[in-house]
């Protein structure tokens, strides 16, 4: 050790000090394609000199060839990490990069800006307290402008800087940055934003980053860089309503059985009365528990296992609050979602939702309007595509406890996951439950299924078949009923077009309305299986999410798919109803098989080969496998 | 977990010991051991899972040790495809593990800047980074379908600086080759290599000699280069740090190797 370096502990505890004084600020840049925004941050690590040699040799390697400022780099290959971005010159997802300056620590995350990886511009911005909003100077608002700050809107961002950039490209004119600045207020003014703030710069370079550029004196506010040093975005997260959900319940040995968790808001003592959320059961906090040691209380942000004075049940997905100061606890809540997948997001289908560290089987049972980016006029929607946002109501499962998202994004704010592919659909964030839920309860009746089935001499059940139009469905079924109506049976034939005439003639063919035609089958069948009966289901039921939610609405009912698997060949040549021939000739539209997909049923529980056999044999082979 | 023996396993590892307490850390700590991990590395691996009582698993690629596959006659970047990813690989599928967690952070290399926390791998353990699951709030999706599963970095948004900052703060022990000491060391290419065996064949006329240096990674000691250093306790590293002017990765030999070539790794299965 040199003499230099004799007393470093004295030194390195005040730096440290120093680093733990520092506050944090999580930002992101976002905004449309070729605004900037990588190189943007290309130039606040550079000018914050976080660049290191061996990065700054590569990088003015890879530059040759490039946009480059007076420094020869192109900033943005500092950020554009993935191969595709760099060759594409685009950035295709978010990017975190960390610097900092004598006054604050940074985070910033950049985003893209293209409409198709708009869901990870949302990644970015769930973490972020502020955004800066990136406009090119010689085009002004676009579309992608307005639906980030939307987004951002939606989120909870509470800080923007419209960042005007690219303005040494119209000679550092102010009268294009005043309109672009006056646009801007008048879009946002709905937004909810706390602070707005716009500064032009050049980020190629480097005019209002670090100080004030002498190519416009004209402009009078903070440069980027010392705005991003100052402006205060802390919320006392301590003062809210305390909110603990539970991860994971601690039991290492008989005598010790603790939750552990992340204290998401308020804060909590040993005393404190706390109860569970769904349950309200009380209980007292007795131990904070630490590695280091037990702890009186502990604040927001704080990860510890609490132990409770009493045993009472409490596991994953639960929340603990003070009594007083409860989170709601419903089955329906009204929301906006962000869609985030190529296929569609409909009514009627059902999605796992993840709030906190609760997940539950949830429906959207209502798509109330959809919300155009560029007017923020509500406009009314079947469905949701890729990117677009709406205003829903959601029903789950089971009731779970959460906030308002405004109140709190980490119980508030939610995730919607496919069944089947597990890929993450939508973002979502509560505006409110609906108390309706709450006070709508189930009637119990004396006389239930198990009376009236057992009246009739079986079991009641539903039998749901799926196949082709011309498959052969509703022969089997007809000749599997005239079969169990001889033995002394009570059944029913649900068969699709009959339905269709009737209680359903108001939906027609695109995938939104199937949906809501296969919802309304279900329920109906389930009814009719409650009432005691042995219902068939004669469906072309194409889509497996809907055949699944069919079963979970039948519920503890028994249900039994049957896929009738007949080659499209083989039904198109039968086309009983000529309907194969008119579709052909393009007279009905979305007609299965032909222009509508059919999804070949993963997990049926049985299957029958139509073409193979004979409609009797095969009926007879399913009465045998039913048992009935 | 994975378990690497380096400074950000070793804060990773006293996470999770907290995360967990009282119980104890409820999974396997798993290590790849190439045949070429500094002997430090090994000692302070088998010292540390004694202390703290921890399941450790290691798993080494048996087929690479049978074809006597070496960094000086297959080169670096085909060593590392059989005794570092394939290795990993092997040992992932035979634990048929849902999730695999590690201590890489954003901050390293621009390809790991681009990862989520929760980062999903098909069946075949790849990357595709340009469908990567939105990630919003602390909300993961940690759903899996039969045959995928996760990598997780729970320090992804640590800095190498946050990193020492809280090993001195919560007394982390760590590697003594962190810190500087009079090392064998040949010089090739401007990298210290410190002979940490014979098997680094020397060239003509090459003789190793002692210097004082020390190293801001660990991996396999032929592909880590040292730095000359008079920093031998944590204050003089941290303050070393703060004017150092190149990046921590510099001293990985695999990583310069192209660009884009820790993203090509990973969609192979590399961590």
């Amino acid at each position: 050790m040199t003499l230099a370096m004799a007393t470093p502990d004295t030194n390195l505890d005040l730096w440290l000090a120093q680093q733990t004084d520092k506050s944090l600020l999580r930002f992101l840049t976002c905004g449309s394609v070729d605004d900037g925004k990588s190189t943007l941050i290309g130039r606040l690590l550079y000018d914050s000199q976080l660049i290191l040699d061996d990065q700054l040799a590569s990088l003015k390697k890879e530059s040759h060839n490039r946009t480059v400022g007076d420094e020869g780099i192109d900033f943005s290959l500092l950020v554009d990490g993935l191969a595709a971005e760099r060759e594409q010159g685009i950035t295709i997802d978010v990017a975190y990069r960390f610097f900092s300056t004598d006054k604050r620590k940074f985070i910033v995350a950049d985003t893209p800006g293209h409409e198709q990886y708009t869901r990870n511009m949302a990644t970015g911005a769930s973490n972020a307290d502020l955004a800066l909003l990136l406009v090119d100077a010689r085009k002004g608002l676009l579309t992608q402008t307005r639906r980030h700050s939307f987004i951002l809107s939606l989120v909870g961002v509470k800080h923007v800087v419209l960042v005007v950039n690219k303005i040494d490209l119209v000679d550092y004119d102010q009268a294009i940055f005043d309109k672009i600045e006056a646009d801007y207020r008048e879009f946002a003014r709905d937004l909810g934003f706390q602070s707005l703030a716009a500064v032009p710069v050049s980020a190629l370079r480097g005019d209002n980053i670090l100080v004030n550029s002498e190519r416009m004196p004209w402009f009078t506010g903070t440069p980027l860089v010392p705005y991003l040093e100052t402006i205060e975005v802390a919320q006392d997260k301590a003062a809210q309503p305390f909110r603990f959900p539970v991860q994971w319940v601690n039991r290492p040995n008989l005598d010790f059985r603790g939750f552990s968790g992340t204290v998401a808001a308020g804060q909590v003592a040993v005393g404190d009365e706390v109860l569970v959320a769904a349950s309200r059961k009380p209980a007292r906090v007795a131990r904070v528990v630490t590695m280091d040691g037990d702890l009186d209380s502990a604040i927001a942000g704080q990860a510890v296992t609490l132990v409770l004075d009493r045993e009472i049940d409490v596991s994953r997905g639960d929340v603990l609050a003070h009594p007083g100061a409860v989170p709601e606890f419903s089955n329906q809540f009204q929301a906006r979602l962000v869609w985030m997948n190529d296929e569609p997001a409909y009514q009627g289908r059902s999605y796992l939702l993840k709030v906190g560290s609760q997940t539950v089987p949830a429906t959207i049972t209502d798509i109330k309007f959809r919300t155009n980016v560029n007017t923020l006029e509500h406009v009314a929607a079947n469905k949701l595509d890729l990117n677009e946002v709406g205003t829903v109501t959601i029903a789950t499962d089971r009731a779970i406890a959460f906030d308002p998202y405004a109140d709190n994004p980490l119980t508030g704010g939610f995730i919607l996951i496919d069944r089947l592919s597990n890929a993450t659909l939508a973002a979502g964030t509560i505006s409110f439950g609906l108390r309706r839920a709450q006070n709508l309860t189930y009637q119990s009746f004396d006389v239930n299924r198990q009376v009236r089935a057992e009246q009739k001499g079986q079991e009641a059940q539903i039998v749901w078949f799926t196949g082709l139009s011309g498959s052969g469905k509703s022969t089997i079924a007809n000749l599997l009923e005239k079969r169990l109506t001889a033995e002394g049976r009570h059944c029913y034939i649900l068969d699709g077009d009959n339905v269709r005439h009737g209680l359903n003639k108001d939906l027609g063919f695109t995938e939104a309305a199937r949906v809501e035609n296969i919802r309304r089958v279900a329920e109906v069948a389930r009814l009719m299986a409650d009432a005691g009966l042995i219902v068939l289901v004669s469906f072309i039921s194409p889509f497996e999410k809907e055949r699944q939610l069919a079963r979970e609405i039948a519920g503890d009912i028994r249900f039994t798919e049957v896929y009738v698997d007949t080659s499209l060949a083989v039904a198109e040549q039968r086309d009983p109803k000529g309907l194969y021939a008119k579709a052909r000739r393009g007279e009905i539209k979305n007609f299965t098989g032909i222009d509508s997909p059919f999804e070949v049923p993963t997990a049926p529980d049985l299957t029958l080969h139509g073409g193979q056999e004979e409609p009797a044999a095969m009926a007879d082979k399913l009465h045998d496998w039913l048992k009935i | 977990m994975m378990y690497s023996i380096g400074k950000d396993s070793s804060v990773l590892l006293h996470l999770a010991r907290k995360a967990f307490f009282p119980s104890k850390i409820p999974f396997p700590l798993l290590h790849v051991d190439t045949t070429f991990k500094f002997k430090e590395m090994i000692a302070f691996r088998d010292r540390t899972a004694e202390e703290y009582g921890f399941d450790l698993i290691t798993h080494t690629n048996a087929d690479g040790v049978r074809d006597g596959i070496n960094p000086f006659d297959h080169g670096s970047s085909r060593y590392t495809d059989i005794m570092k990813t394939a290795a990993l690989r092997q040992a992932l599928n035979a634990g048929r593990y849902d999730a695999a967690i590690g201590g890489a952070r954003r901050d390293e290399e621009k390809s790991r800047a681009k990862e989520r926390v929760f980062s999903h791998r098909n069946a075949s353990h790849a990357w595709d980074p340009k469908n990567q699951r939105p990630e919003l709030w602390r909300t993961f999706n940690t759903r899996l379908n039969p045959g995928e599963s996760m990598r997780v970095f729970p320090i992804s948004n640590w800095t190498e600086l946050d990193v020492w900052t809280y090993i001195y703060d919560q007394n982390i022990p760590i590697v003594p080759l962190y810190f500087a000491k009079p090392r064998p060391v040949v010089e090739r290419s401007g990298t210290l290599i410190m002979v940490d065996d014979e098997r680094l064949p020397l060239e003509a006329g090459e003789a190793p000699r002692l210097e004082t240096v020390r190293f801001r990674t660990l991996g396999c000691y032929p592909l880590t280069g040292a730095i000359r250093s008079d920093a031998a306790d944590l204050p003089s590293i941290i303050m070393e740090m703060q004017a150092s002017r190149t990046s921590e990765r510099e001293g990985r030999l695999i990583d310069s190797d192209s660009v884009g070539s820790m993203e090509k790794k990973k969609q192979e299965g590399y961590f």
